[in-house]
């Protein structure tokens, strides 16, 4: 089945998918056809930097259950900095040097 | 069939044709080596992208005596692994129909510029293809037969509609230009078994021609043997069903 079930947000961060990190730009959710997780449909979450192309992609494919787990517990780390005051709730710099896929 | 005494040999190479707005886009196209005249297919990959298993299927085809062509209806969204691709695609809610029909137009008219290929002509799709070749079917002219493999969202409803898709291609069945070949697992999520009646008693109030075959203990999918979905008897059967409707409406 081919959902169509997809969002996309724009965030800051950087991820890995070879030797070197890139700056990821959107994460892209959807609800849909996995490629390798054995199941017809998965919660996939793509990091992607859409201006370095199709290859600038972290993939994570997951069942519900570990969807609704990951979302708790990221909830639960965050709660857990702010309670000890050591959330760094400020935008990132921009940094034109990852701007490249392979770039160090 | 095949006899073990015959000569056989094809070519499979990637060519590139005139689609959508006449963009050059690129094509995987498999012939059975001869002059023919060989009936056309024209193969619709499904949702997750422009994949080795529809090389296979394209090889497939010209191993049955069939001139097929795979266009890359991808092909205006980056070039990467088919996957990094079709994950982009995905993200974006689907390729649009207009797009996808235009590049099947030109892969069909592509096809018969070809100096071996017989008049006849089928359109093939599964998954998303399977959609999009119900679409190319009743929306373009020219085609002499229609397969289509559990194409989901043939039946949307109207919060189903995007832009991208903004048309049910149910809604084009009176439209439907020849004669058509449904696949369906009945444990499919969509299509539904509720929506391939939906889909049949459109058929059936236009007075088409159309054969539907249900499999049991199969769902979305099932002759991908790559996936998990696979289902080996059900596949084999359909194989058989997808290569004597050919036959009959292609030769």
């Amino acid at each position: 089945m081919c959902t169509m079930i997809a969002h996309q947000v724009k965030i800051q961060g950087r991820g890995k998918n070879g030797p070197e990190w890139f700056e990821v730009r959107e994460a892209n959710v959807s609800y849909d056809h996995p490629y390798d997780l054995p199941l017809e449909h998965a919660l996939n979450i793509d990091f992607v930097n859409e201006a370095l192309g199709p290859g600038a992609r972290v993939a994570v494919e997951l069942s519900v259950e570990a969807a609704r787990q990951l979302v708790k517990t990221v909830e639960a780390v965050l709660a857990q900095a702010d309670q000890r005051g050591v959330l760094e709730d400020r935008p990132l710099a921009a940094s034109p040097a990852r701007d490249r896929l392979h770039d160090a | 069939m095949y006899q073990t005494d015959r000569y056989e040999g094809m070519i499979a190479e990637t060519v590139a044709m005139r689609g959508h707005t006449a963009d050059v886009i690129n094509a995987y196209l498999a012939r059975p080596l001869g002059a023919g005249p060989f009936p056309g297919v024209l193969l619709i990959h499904h949702a997750p992208g422009w994949d080795e298993w529809y090389r296979e299927c394209t090889r497939r085809f010209a191993h049955h005596g069939y001139v097929s062509i795979s266009p890359n209806l991808y092909f205006r969204d980056g070039h990467g692994s088919p996957e990094d691709v079709g994950a982009k695609v995905r993200a974006a809610g689907g390729a649009p129909d207009a797009r996808v029909l235009g590049d099947l137009d030109g892969a069909r008219t592509y096809l018969r510029s070809l100096p071996y290929v017989s008049g006849k002509i089928g359109v093939f799709g599964t998954c998303s293809g399977g959609r999009h070749a119900f679409l190319a079917a009743c929306r373009l002219n020219g085609f002499d037969a229609l397969i289509d493999c559990w194409g989901g969202r043939v039946v949307q409803s109207k919060e189903e509609l995007t832009p991208n898709q903004p048309v049910a291609p149910i809604d084009y069945t009176k439209d439907l230009s020849c004669p058509m070949l449904g696949l369906f697992g009945n444990e499919d999520k969509s299509p539904t078994p509720e929506q391939v009646n939906a889909h049949e008693a459109e058929l059936k109030k236009h007075g088409k021609r159309y054969e539907f075959h249900r499999y049991d203990g199969a769902g979305h999918g099932f002759f991908y043997y790559d996936r998990p979905a696979y289902r080996q008897e059900q596949a084999m059967d359909g194989w058989k069903k997808v290569f004597a409707f050919c036959e009959r409406t292609l030769r």
